[in-house]
């Protein structure tokens, strides 16, 4: 690659060929604001925010499609280029609706600050109101809610569901003044074959795409003196919800967050990571078996809700080789309302069960009619890592200065194993640690298979060799499962988690987020499993102790009924 | 929806069968995604659901892709058309001398607003911005006949050629 010399704001910088002029701008530190721009995506240049000016040809240019070029001359500063950019965010928000004071995005909103860090006044806005749009929002959700009306068009939610999830849920539809981002025939979000896996939310700069919210549900059951309220929290958010207090991604705040839950009010406060350990018990029993009596292989992991639902959709021809086990959300919403309700001696009528989420998925997994075997809905609640932070903001907590608090105990116990579900691969690990050991007697080595996109490797275990795959990101999950259909996979054990970076990358969680904060996350994260002194599931003594006084065996009668789901055939569009 | 053909699966592959001949003729690419949507227009007279639905999954493009182009050019559509599709000139010069007028009485003989189909399907009903017959004004087509110097007195003459 050959190098091109340029001036950027009078530096005089090389960089190679191909670059694009923002690129260029922020190696010497020098940052372009940017909407339609996202670092994990497709180039677009349909917003023309990073506007600048090329001084040798007075040229205004979208930096973040143009590629540099010799002898350029780019003022990111000059009168043009920031009048030029201030007139595009007004137009923008000239069609957008002003209610900032009462929108999700209220504070995270990507046009929010470059409107008031570009020092757009009100007066500004009004001059140019231009025609405002009055189109319905979809809320039939369970999980996602669209907002056509704040829609920028800026087509992030609709390149992150081709690109990276391979779905195309979202569409921009029509044209001129009517383009809007769509589904297929308008269809509400409850009937399309969307896998609420909430990327879409993640990129989307402004409040356009959000979840539903269960935080007025959940002030009214811890309200309810009737209500034992027990939460659940899910192992990534341990390593995220710091982000909305201002600390770095990957910042492991465990105790703070116990801490928070129990100042909110909950009467128990509980670790998804003890029934995760449990899931592995059972998941990895439910593979031993697969091999031992030569039944159809590979096995494909099940504790990932968008997965699930994707695999309904698209897939369901290969529903037959995905894990009954139950996510670990759900074996734990069960077993508070049984094995739980029945140590406390509490009716589990009056149990009402949150759990703390990365996921908007997760909403929907709690809905499924199948997902029931406690006798009532075994999950109430889902709260995302973002809906939790604001409960906290709301009360008034300092965070960052809260002493560190335990989980209580029956439910609050986990391995290393479960904390690493969080991240992608940490199912295959967690599970492959203990069928090792159950197998052979014999720890498994760290797989260290890295973070992004489809990881391969070999499992020796004993005379058995593994052929595992690990896939994060929809898109990716299917290249593996195509080979699977055809006949032509060579894997015994598939991991799919449906956001990139698995959970840690979740659509729960803080924004604004990129690849680079999600390797933070996980690394944060896989360090809790290097601590912890239980780093194997079936060590777990709580869990030890549940299949003694309650289940019995994994996969016997009890855990059978209350572990194992089902699934269901979805239409494809 | 307008047709019921897909009730049945028997129904349904009779109903797509001209379809999967226009389908043939193509490779499976996402390029030919607008010549396969005109000639399946022209063999169904719009673009209905089921025929979205197939060409999308024989494509393998998903449903909302297929609906964003045909929803982005006004040449397709998805409501059924009339077997006469009227076409009113709203330019200036048909502006000026009654073309509202017109347009209003059409309305009122067929009962239908401007973009809507006569529920026998005889007649579409559509404004144009100029059909560039400004010297006949006020004018309108009706298929590829033009009828100009018009008078609210004229038309229902002028319809009732196209009700047989």
């Amino acid at each position: 690659m050959s190098k091109i010399t340029l001036t950027i704001d009078e530096q005089k910088i090389q960089v190679e060929e191909g670059m694009t002029v923002l690129e260029a701008a922020r190696e010497v530190g020098i940052e372009i604001p940017t909407l339609c721009y996202h670092p994990d995506l497709a180039l677009h240049g349909a917003c023309r925010v990073c506007v600048v000016e090329n001084l040798a040809n007075n040229g205004l240019i979208a930096s973040c499609v143009a590629p540099v070029e010799e002898g350029m001359e780019i003022s990111t500063r000059s009168s043009r280029a920031r009048r030029a950019r201030s007139r595009n965010v007004i137009l923008l928000l000239a069609n957008h609706p002003n209610d900032c004071l009462g929108c999700d995005r209220n504070g995270t909103c990507e046009l929010q600050n470059i409107a008031y860090s570009l020092g757009i006044r009100h007066e500004t806005v009004e001059e140019l109101a231009g025609e405002k749009r009055d189109l319905p929002l979809d809320n039939t959700g369970p999980a996602l809610k669209r907002d056509p009306n704040k829609c920028i068009l800026c087509g992030r939610c609709v390149r992150v569901c081709e690109e990276v999830q391979g779905v195309s849920a979202l569409q921009f539809s029509k044209r001129g003044f009517d383009s809007i981002v769509t589904t297929a025939f308008d269809l509400p979000q409850s009937e399309i074959n969307c896998a609420n896996c909430g990327q879409c939310a993640t990129v989307c700069p402004v409040g356009a795409i959000t979840e539903i919210s269960d935080i007025e549900q959940v002030w009214t059951a811890l309200e309810d003196e009737e209500k034992h309220v027990v939460v659940q929290t899910a192992p990534a958010i341990q390593a995220t919800i710091g982000e909305e207090f201002g600390l770095e991604p990957g910042t492991i705040v465990t105790g703070k967050l116990v801490a928070a839950l129990r100042k909110l009010g909950f009467d128990r406060v509980f670790s998804t990571e003890f029934s995760a350990d449990l899931t592995i018990m059972e998941e990895g029993y439910e593979f031993l078996d697969k091999i031992q009596q030569g039944k159809r292989l590979p096995h494909i992991t099940s504790c990932c809700p968008g997965w699930v639902k994707f695999a309904e959709h698209n897939y369901a021809d290969l529903l037959e080789l995905v894990s009954t086990a139950k996510s670990p959300q759900q074996m734990f919403s069960t077993l508070s309302k049984t094995y739980y309700a029945e140590k406390s001696k509490l009716d589990p009528k009056n149990i009402f069960t949150v759990a703390i989420m990365p996921c908007t998925a997760k909403k929907f997994e709690k809905e499924r009619e199948e997902l029931r075997d406690s006798g009532y809905q075994d999950t109430d609640a889902v709260l995302t890592t973002r809906e939790l932070a604001r409960m906290i903001k709301e009360i008034g907590l300092n965070f960052n200065d809260l002493a560190d608090e335990e989980f209580d105990e029956l439910m609050g116990k986990s391995s290393g194993a479960a904390t690493i579900f969080g991240t992608t691969g940490g199912v295959t690990e967690a599970a492959l640690r203990t069928v090792k050991e159950k197998l052979t007697g014999e720890p498994l080595e760290r797989l260290n298979l890295g973070l992004r996109g489809i990881k391969e490797t070999v499992i020796e275990i004993g005379d058995l060799t593994i052929n595992v795959a690990v896939a994060s990101g929809l898109a990716n999950a299917a290249k593996l499962l195509e080979e699977v259909r055809a006949g032509k996979s060579k894997y015994h054990f598939i991991e799919v988690m449906a956001c990139p970076h698995g959970c840690v990358g979740g659509g729960g969680q803080p924004l604004p987020v990129d690849n680079e904060k999600k390797d933070m996350r996980a690394e944060g994260l896989g360090s809790i499993d290097q601590r912890k002194y239980v780093r194997k599931s079936h060590e777990n003594p709580m869990i030890e102790k549940l299949y003694k006084e309650y289940l019995g065996d994994p996969l016997g009668g009890k855990s059978h009924h209350l572990l194992h789901t089902s699934y269901q055939k979805r239409d494809k569009n | 929806m307008a047709c019921n053909c897909g009730k049945e699966q028997t129904n349904l592959e009779k109903y797509l069968a001209p379809l999967k001949g226009i389908m043939k003729k193509y490779k499976k690419e996402e390029k030919y995604l607008i010549p396969i949507l005109q000639e399946s227009q022209d063999q169904y007279g719009y673009l209905p659901e089921e025929v979205l639905k197939e060409i999308a999954s024989s494509l393998d493009l998903s449903l909302s892709q297929v609906y964003g182009v045909v929803t982005f050019y006004t040449q397709f559509h998805m409501e059924p058309r009339g077997k006469n599709i009227i076409r009113v000139c709203m330019g200036t010069a048909c502006h000026v001398r009654g073309g509202t007028n017109v347009l209003q009485v059409i309305q009122d003989e067929l009962g239908i607003e401007s973009g809507e189909t006569s529920p026998d399907l005889k007649f579409t009903l559509e404004t144009v911005a100029c059909i560039g017959a400004c010297g006949l004004a006020p004018v309108i087509m009706i298929n590829d006949d033009t009828h100009g110097r018009l008078t609210p007195e004229k038309i229902p003459a002028v319809l009732g050629q196209y009700l047989e």
